[in-house]
């Protein structure tokens, strides 16, 4: 039984506007998820349809005729790809959908978008879409582009040649979108046409099409084919299949590689002809001059990486300088959010659970929200403009030291916000074993999660001075743990290659977009939509472990907190005052509490790094995500504080906290630049563990991670403490 | 005697014909993003370090590759 709602999908090759074109039809109408089975990232959306003025007439069919037609459909957005043969992971699951018709995601209609100024190329894929005998759409995109290379297309024509609706667009500036939809709807409207073959695999080998077809009960000549070279990855079919496929193959003496190469090549000869009817070429056709004078400057062997530099400093720039501000906003709204719901709620076990620890947890995602959009706006902003390919260009052979791919550069830049959507960002790495270092030492470069971390230890042992003139010393240091997360992950990287065997070759090749100027509601939507699942993803674990460690630390076995209140108030004197009363209480039951039994547990093993159980709570509850620390840290201290003290910062608490064993600050240097190591090298996140369990598929990745991390992390700080104490 | 060259070996700005491949696995992605034997190639721009390039394929668009990989497509 099919939902009544149209599915329509969007196929293209990458860098033809697709994802422009996908934004401009559904807007903000848009939800991010994973392909049923895979973990490919899935991008719909709801896109709304035009009345028709001529409706094609409705079968003559009760049941059918009294309902409506649909007046909205499903657009899915594929992975881009270049043919329907997949080169990596992403782009297997594109035929899984188009050649399987009961799966949940298959379409009525596809949308086959082409950049009219490489028409050529982009009508390989849509003669092999149109082949499979999809109902098709072909959007012809970037004219404008076209045009500046003295190409002028002509879409009458070229609908009359291939025998389909062509509809003229402009992703960036929304033309022609109501003739698409108009078009689209039309096509999903009528189902079961014959197919023409652009090309029938029948011509050339008409046995081993007729066997196929037959078996496996299918219409079509070219999906036939497809069976037999592609069953490996189509996962509706099953291993008796796949074995009877391949008996097939050798049967007929199949060679898959020859079929392929041949296909393309009779597909380009057919197409050039009809190309040539469609396009006239005015004078000289090269790209567009800007994008040739601006590839002189940022493909430089020197102009090259300072631009590369002064790019990297206006992300930092944005993302630690920029950011604040919003960010101290969040910060203040929500603390007077805690006061008001104190100050309003009656006192008790609610308003400190709803305060304490669900506000306070809350409070500890959202601050979060400034980063993570500028960063994610700036990553789309380079990604849109064209550049990063450059980037990849000018990166791959120093990348390639390290046993890394110039395509590696994504996720590690985009680690510095967060490593989830970093590490999803490695499918388009179609090598499976650079993609398997990049995911192993993304973590490494520091997130957006250890900033808080870092800001407060640094702000507590580095002075606020300038040395050198101009320099912030308390920003050199940061920036030195930024490196220090760099060098960490190249290293790792390094190591990882000479250990784990390399399978198979390689690959670099990359096709260079031309510059374009971005559009900013492009670009709006893609940060609202990182943001936003990141927030929800990260959110509820961490609003989660905020509720937790509230319990534990709130709660201890048996009568432990009676006995401990008792105990502290024997042991005060009796001239204290109330408020020092009320503080040796709170902080001789934190020590009685789960959480401080937890604390305490772990105390050996850390103590060789400077830390005390306090300590051990916020390493164990951040294990969780390092977020949690710095929540952690003031649940810890204002349970443990009393109620004049609320108004300090959590800084102004750690240094007044004493050491127990000497007496003296509890924060200092040694154990400061400590922790600080250890969080530039721990892999303190389940969210990341989780993503790469998902996308390495097994738990062996992300536990050799995590074992790796955690004993660079121990170590650097070990030899931290014991050479500056 | 006439050595056989490919792109790998061109100069920055020069032209080429693709005549043919000598790597299997990496015609069938080279053709499918539109390097076909009879295609004029150019080479636009070589990378810091020397490495990867960038050839202009056909007129229309721009191709960036490793050398190794360059080194597979043989132009007359």
């Amino acid at each position: 039984m099919k939902s009544s709602l149209y599915k329509i999908a969007l196929i293209g090759n990458p860098n033809s506007g697709k994802s422009t074109l996908f934004n401009q039809l559904t807007g903000l109408r848009q939800k991010t998820g994973n392909f049923p089975g895979v973990t490919v990232e899935k991008k719909s959306g709801v896109m709304r349809f035009t009345p028709l003025l001529n409706p094609v007439p409705a079968v003559v069919d009760a049941a059918v005729s009294e309902k409506e037609p649909p007046t909205e459909a499903t657009l899915i957005d594929l992975p881009g790809i270049y043919s329907i043969y997949p080169k990596s992971r992403d782009e297997q699951v594109v035929m899984d959908i188009l050649a399987n018709p009961a799966h949940p995601d298959f379409p009525e209609a596809v949308i086959v978008v082409a950049d009219a100024s490489n028409l050529q190329r982009n009508l390989l894929l849509y003669t092999e879409i149109a082949d499979l005998g999809l109902p098709t759409v072909l959007a012809l995109n970037m004219l404008d582009v076209a045009e500046s290379m003295n190409l002028r297309v002509n879409a009458v024509q070229l609908a009359m040649q291939l025998q389909v609706p062509v509809v003229r667009i402009n992703a960036r500036t929304g033309e022609g979108m109501d003739l698409l939809r108009e078009a689209v709807q039309r096509q999903a409207d009528r189902s079961g046409q014959t197919v023409t073959y652009f090309l029938d695999p029948a011509e050339t080998h008409p046995d081993l099409v007729e066997e196929v077809k037959q078996t496996y009960q299918l219409d079509n000549n070219y999906l036939a084919i497809q069976y037999v070279c592609q069953h490996d990855a189509f996962t509706f079919l099953d291993q008796k299949e796949r074995v009877h496929l391949d008996g097939l193959m050798e049967k007929y003496v199949f060679d898959k590689t020859d079929f392929l190469a041949n296909e393309t090549i009779t597909r380009y000869e057919r197409l050039r002809p009809l190309v040539q009817k469609s396009v006239t070429v005015q004078g000289e056709s090269d790209e567009p001059a800007w994008t040739r004078r601006l590839d002189k400057i940022l493909l430089h062997p020197v102009w090259g990486y300072v631009a590369f530099l002064l790019v990297l400093l206006v992300i930092f720039q944005a993302v630690f300088a920029w950011a604040q501000y919003p960010m101290d906003w969040i910060d203040m709204a929500t603390a007077q959010a805690i006061e008001w719901t104190k100050q309003t709620l009656p006192e008790g076990v609610i308003n400190d659970l709803l305060t304490d620890g669900l506000m306070a947890g809350i409070g500890g995602v959202i601050i979060f929200i400034p980063q993570i959009a500028f960063l994610f706006g700036l990553v789309g902003l380079l990604e849109e403009s064209g550049y990063m390919a450059r980037v990849m260009v000018i990166m791959d052979k120093l990348m390639r030291k390290f046993g890394l791919n110039g395509r590696s550069v994504v996720p590690l830049i985009s680690g510095v916000a967060c490593a989830v959507p970093a590490i999803m960002t490695t499918r388009s790495i179609s090598n499976r074993y650079e993609r398997l270092l990049t995911i192993l030492v993304t973590p490494l470069m520091s997130c957006s999660a250890r900033l808080p971390i870092y800001t407060i230890l640094i702000a507590l042992v580095v002075p606020d001075e300038t040395v050198l003139g101009i320099l912030n010393l308390q920003g050199l240091v940061l920036l030195g743990l930024y490196l220090l997360g760099l060098l960490g992950a190249l290293g790792s990287a390094w190591l990882f290659s000479q250990f784990i065997p390399r399978r198979e070759p390689s690959y670099f090749i990359l096709e260079m977009p031309t510059y374009k100027l971005p559009r900013w509601s492009h670009l709006g939507i893609m940060m609202y939509d990182s943001t936003k699942s990141f927030v929800l993803e990260a959110g509820k674990i961490i609003v989660a472990i905020s509720i937790v460690l509230w319990v534990l630390a709130s709660y201890g076995p048996g009568d432990s907190m009676e006995t401990a209140r008792s105990r502290a108030l024997t042991e005060i004197p009796a001239t204290a005052t109330e408020n020092e009363k009320e503080a040796a209480i709170s902080s001789a039951q934190l020590e009685s509490s789960y959480a401080g039994h937890f604390g305490q547990f772990i105390e050996p093993a850390i103590r060789p790094l400077g830390y005390d159980w306090k300590i051990g709570i916020a390493l164990i509850t951040s294990f969780a995500a390092r977020e949690v620390f710095v929540g952690t840290m003031s649940t810890i201290y204002s349970i443990g504080s009393d109620a004049s003290e609320d108004a300090l910062t959590i800084r102004k608490r750690l240094q007044k906290e004493r050491n127990p064993y000497t007496g003296g600050p509890m924060y200092t240097t040694a154990v400061s630049f400590s922790l600080l190591m250890f969080y530039v090298f721990a892999m303190m996140c389940m969210s990341t563990m989780a993503t790469v369990y998902r996308e390495t598929h097994g738990w062996k990745w992300p536990m050799i991670q995590l074992v790796y991390t955690m004993v660079l992390a121990y170590v650097s700080a070990w030899a931290t403490y014991t050479i500056l104490s | 005697m006439i050595i056989a060259r490919n792109v790998a070996d061109l100069k920055k700005g020069e032209k080429a014909i693709i005549k043919s491949f000598n790597d299997r696995d990496m015609s069938l992605k080279l053709l499918e993003m539109g390097c076909l034997p009879g295609c004029e190639v150019r080479l636009d721009a070589i990378a810091p370090f020397g490495d990867p390039i960038c050839v202009r394929v056909g007129g229309c668009y721009c191709l960036s590759l490793r050398r190794n990989e360059a080194a597979s497509i043989m132009v007359e």
